[in-house]
């Protein structure tokens, strides 16, 4: 909402500045965004005194003068204006200024004779067409005063942030009673120039009560008919013909206000309707009366296939939704925009004149099928009061008659529902209750009453409150709590910290786990990514976005890896080769069920150099499967502590490496991650790991966690075990492992036959060539024996080696290495 | 004379112990989560918990329950991106407030993080997808007083700020509401390009929680009252990081990510 502070003051006699304003506006109302200071380009310019004045000795239209312009010496300045009078005040714009049109004026010579400056006529200055000569100022200012703080040209607009719960703070009718109801002071409409007396009151006629949906209607002249059809829901129609309009400029003062708020002024008539939208917040539309037809005006809703061409020069097919006003055809669409065959033009000489009050959810469809946004849809979506409209009417003929003459007709006012004014009950211990400290009740029943709320009955503990028709944001109680404790000031309520109960929740589990999971990842090397879980995919896999910002990420993610995949491939498109990234987010998978579960997951790419490069080490190994399946190990064991995690071999032979199980369940997988990866690149792994899951649109039931699945951190407590007192006993295995056999099932025979003292079965080698018949890899473990009591003896050692390599031979056809 | 002596044994034969260490690789939180950790980390020492939610919900607990009035421009500000059926991406973490209060009896007392979406394009200052912290409490007694005195704590923890400001604002889960200010870090009140002249930078939205919101998860209006705020881990981070573009936050540049794990040694390279 954009108000000029000028048109605040010709409202409520403040004192206030705009900065002041701003403040009080941001405490109590709704915040100012901004203060723009309007003509700010007319900074340089001073008011000065023409002390002298003579003829050009070299030209007979140019003006020798000496001028004060403030300053310590007259200045000599040429002027070329044949208004220009001794003693008469005028804006001068001193050596150094830039014009509003961009022109610098400088010091310079004209026909010999030097000029400091230059007197200006109004249009130099931005202030209107008048160029016969200079503006002289009928003021009483002393030479060299600012011309800004001399004539009221330099306004400011504020431009506030309107809640939508609050349509009528969308004028400054609705500012001012705020502004009114913070200082104190009373408001009233602005006096306007030339403005005649009151207007005839229209002629009412009322929806009958009995069938409020029948149709109501009524004439506004003897041959012109209007209808509101019951089905566009309008609640109040106001039309009034004005004829014998001369369509011209609009004054200065008009062109000014609506610069103020930024309406660029059209021609008169059009400007008072706009003047009273923002003065009013009733949106006015002026239609061309000679272009309508059929001595009908009806308000309705759209016809299917009906179009308009709107005032932009557009031709719009209208929605079913659409109210228009129609004559025999559509002619505007109600409450967004007028259309251009009945547009106010030079040719205009008589008028018809709407005001009325449109649903505000038609005119939301309306406007956001049409796609139009306008003054007018802003306010009627928000909600238009009903009641202001006769205001509004006699407001908007007035000024039509000020500005462009013309004769207005009694208006018809046709009332399809009345408007109840709601009772509302405030009680003391509520406003205690909620505020947390009391606000008297002749203080805060002071704020309602200027607020232009009406209390009925008060007594010490509560007050019934009749809410204004155009407040319509207040309905219960603790609307009137906000109000109380807006005007006493958010400012005036303490800020202590008080007692408090421990609450009953504890941390979702879900948070803890992540948290785990993520300060390992830290830990390994690995930064954490939050990217957007949009991708182009398919309906047949994937979650679809009924409205998608864009063809391409139209879907929902399934795996964490395919956002991931493109975040690697936007490092190495940056030339960075080691990317080691992580992500705690959602996946969001579609179940054969019909249902969405939303899971979540860790996900982790790796790629590029194992350590960075030292000069020990210059060229540092790449990170491999056998990296990938480690930190995939890792942090399945912090994610799912307590469980036994299993890496599976995966059979399919694809990208998949490994199967991460927890307790035999999957949860997980570890892959090559297939990259549009530069030739310089090294191989990418990923990890995926799933940590909990929601069945989405499940409510809540009573005490439960959202993610189910919540894995317990006390399950991984280790006990304390005897540290090793005794010496171990180790030993190497070489075995000759055939094809087909895999080192897990090796390490299962070893462990079988090993028996309990085994502490630890180290893989260290793997070798295949020469030496190793075909068909047939090495493999060589080491073997640590401990007993907790006693030292081992070799015989021992040697006995359970024999069993070992028997039992290997046996099972698995392994038998020692030894060549 | 024994530091320059020192310095010449290094090229002949002893070690030449200036040389660089070798280095493991360092890995970082992202900054919206170190953001998240240091919210989180000021209002536990004042009894919050975390709750989490889903991110794909139901109208219901995204609008209806939260009292937004149906087809309202109070929708504006929430350009939802729908799912099928009533499904939607969560345009805000308020519904963790109605799941939380029909899951456990007040006293509540929490915080809930998580991603919300919002159907707007990305650029240098929007992102259709962003985090949010939501922070909720519902008692007997709790009061305007308590949401001042809460936020206030928070702001003179996080920002160091001396100085807070609450102004009326509209929120349909919240009255009164009330945007938290605090004094512009840049020019400290004085006006400046970055706070627009006004002194104050804008950090969240707050309020007493809406009786029909308490009502809609089912508690009694009258006995309990309640206030909540939610603010934008990312704004945040954009700030306190100094980064030019919110997109920044999601292209999961490796380099970008580095200095956060590593602002020492950057800025000594530097």
């Amino acid at each position: 909402m954009n108000a000029s502070y000028e048109w605040l003051r010709a409202f409520v006699d403040i004192d206030a500045s705009p900065s002041e304003l701003r403040e009080l506006f941001t405490a109590h109302t709704a915040t100012v965004d901004e203060i723009v200071a309007l003509r700010t380009d007319l900074a340089p310019i001073v008011v000065a005194r023409v002390l002298e004045a003579h003829r050009h000795p070299d030209s007979d239209h140019l003006w020798v003068t000496q001028v004060d312009a403030g300053g310590a010496q007259p200045l000599e300045v040429i002027c070329g204006a044949p208004n220009v009078t001794t003693g008469a005040l005028y804006p001068f714009a001193p050596v150094g200024t830039t014009m509003p049109n961009g022109m610098k004026i400088e010091r310079r010579k004209i026909r010999g004779i030097n000029s400091n400056g230059m007197l200006c006529s109004a249009r130099e200055i931005g202030l209107g067409e008048d160029h016969a000569g200079i503006l002289e100022l009928q003021v009483n200012a002393r030479p060299g005063a600012p011309f800004l703080t001399v004539m009221p040209v330099g306004d400011s607009r504020l431009v506030l942030d309107v809640g939508a719960n609050r349509p009528d703070l969308l004028s400054h009718l609705g500012l001012a009673r705020e502004l009114s109801a913070i200082t104190g002071k009373p408001w009233h409409l602005p006096a306007l120039p030339g403005l005649g007396g009151e207007t005839p009151k229209p002629v009412r006629v009322e929806a009958d009560d009995r069938a409020p949906t029948r149709d109501v209607e009524g004439k506004v002249l003897d041959d012109v008919r209007v209808v509101v059809e019951a089905d566009t829901r309008c609640r109040r129609y106001i039309a009034a013909v004005v004829g014998g309009v001369k369509i011209g400029a609009s004054p200065e003062w008009m062109v000014r206000r609506l610069e103020a708020v930024g309406v660029r002024s059209i021609n008169n008539v059009v400007d008072a309707t706009n003047y009273v939208l923002h003065e009013l917040g009733q949106p006015v539309h002026a239609f061309d009366a000679s272009t309508l037809h059929g001595g009908v005006m009806s308000v309705r809703r759209a016809r299917a296939g009906e179009t308009l061409m709107t005032l932009d020069g557009v031709v719009r097919k209208l929605p079913p939704e659409a109210v228009v006003i129609a004559d025999r055809q559509a002619q505007a669409v109600a409450g967004v925009m007028g259309g251009r065959e009945s547009e106010v033009s030079e040719r205009t000489v008589d008028l018809f004149i709407e005001v009325a009050s449109f649903d505000p959810k038609l005119t939301r469809s309306a406007r956001r099928a049409i796609g139009l946004n306008t003054d007018a849809s802003y306010r009627f979506e928000r909600g238009v009061d009903p009641e202001l409209g006769p205001m509004a009417m006699d407001r908007v003929l007035r000024i039509i008659v000020a500005l462009a003459g013309g004769t207005p007709t009694t208006p018809l006012d046709l009332v399809t529902s009345r408007v109840d004014r709601r009772m509302v009950t405030l009680r003391s211990t509520r406003v205690t209750q909620v505020l947390g400290a009391g606000v008297p009740m002749p203080t805060a029943r002071g704020y309602l009453e200027r607020a232009g709320f009406e209390i009925t009955s008060a007594t010490s503990s509560e007050m019934s409150v009749r809410v204004p028709t155009w407040r319509t944001d207040v309905t219960t109680e603790i609307d009137l709590v906000e109000e109380v404790a807006r005007f006493h000031g958010y400012d005036t309520f303490p800020t202590e910290i008080r007692p408090f109960r421990p609450t009953t929740t504890r941390d979702d589990p879900m948070w803890t786990s992540a948290a785990r999971v993520r300060d390992a990842m830290v830990g390994l090397g690995f930064y954490e990514a939050r990217p957007m879980p949009f991708v182009a995919g398919a309906d047949e896999t994937h979650a679809r976005v009924a409205n998608p910002l864009a063809e391409n990420e139209a879907h929902l993610r399934g795996s964490l890896l395919e956002t991931l995949a493109r975040r690697a491939e936007y490092n190495l498109a940056q030339r960075v080769g080691d990317i080691r990234l992580f992500e705690i987010g959602s996946a969001f998978v579609p179940r054969s069920s019909g249902t969405l579960a939303e899971e979540l997951r860790l996900g982790v790419v790796l790629m590029g150099r194992r350590r960075p490069a030292h000069f020990t080490e210059p060229d540092p190994p790449s990170f491999d499967e056998w990296d990938a399946k480690g930190i995939a190990t890792r942090a399945a064991e912090v994610a799912h502590p307590g469980t036994a995690v299993r890496l599976a071999p995966a059979t399919d032979g694809g990208a998949m490496l490994w199967n991460i199980e927890s307790n035999g369940a999957s949860i997980g997988t570890v892959s090559r991650l297939m990259l549009d990866a530069p030739i310089w690149a090294s191989p990418a792994f990923a990890v995926e790991l799933r940590l909990g899951d929601i069945e989405t649109a499940q409510p809540a039931a009573r005490g439960t966690h959202t993610y189910k699945e919540a894995a317990n951190p006390r399950a991984s407590v280790a006990r304390y075990r005897g540290v090793p007192t005794m010496p171990a006993a180790e030993f190497d295995l070489a075995l000759l492992v055939p094809a087909g056999v895999t080192a897990d099932e090796v390490e299962r025979v070893v462990r079988g036959a090993a028996g309990d003292l085994l502490e630890r079965l180290d893989l260290f080698d793997q070798y295949t060539g020469e030496g190793v018949e075909a068909n047939h890899r090495s493999l060589a473990w080491r073997l640590t024996f401990r007993h907790p009591d006693r030292t081992l003896r070799d015989k021992e050692i040697e006995g359970r080696r024999a069993k070992i390599l028997g039992a290997l031979e046996e099972e698995l056809h392994v038998r020692q290495r030894t060549a | 004379m024994r530091a320059i002596a020192a310095s010449r044994s290094a090229g002949s034969g002893a070690q030449d112990l200036t040389m660089p260490p070798r280095r493991q690789w360092y890995g970082a939180k992202h900054p919206v989560t170190l953001v998240i950790e240091e919210i989180a980390d000021i209002f536990r020492e004042l009894g919050f918990t975390i709750a989490l939610g889903p991110q794909v919900e139901t109208e219901w607990y995204n609008f209806g329950a939260l009292n937004f009035p149906a087809d309202h421009p109070a929708m504006d500000a929430h350009d939802t991106l729908y799912l099928r059926d009533d499904l939607l991406l969560r345009t805000h973490t308020s519904p963790v407030q109605i799941r939380t209060l029909q899951q456990y009896p007040p006293p509540i007392r929490i915080l809930a993080p998580g991603d919300v979406y919002r159907r707007d394009f990305f650029d240098a200052s929007h992102a259709p997808m962003f985090a949010q912290i939501e922070g909720l409490c519902v008692d007997e007694g709790i009061s305007f007083v308590d949401l001042k005195a809460m936020l206030n704590n928070f702001a003179r923890r996080f920002f160091g700020a001396a100085k807070t400001r609450f102004r009326p604002s509209y929120f349909p889960f919240t009255e009164p509401s009330a945007e938290m200010d605090v004094q512009c870090q840049l020019c400290k009140g004085a006006g400046c390009a970055v706070c627009k002249q006004t002194g104050w930078t804008e950090i969240l939205g707050s309020g007493m929680v809406h009786p029909a919101v308490l009502q809609s998860a089912g508690v009694d209006a009258e006995k309990y009252t309640g206030w909540a705020f939610g603010m934008g881990p990312a704004r945040i981070a954009l700030q306190r990081y100094d980064i030019p573009d919110i997109r920044i936050l999601y292209d999961s540049d490796v380099r970008f990510l580095e200095q956060i794990a590593e602002p020492s040694t950057k800025a000594g390279d530097g």
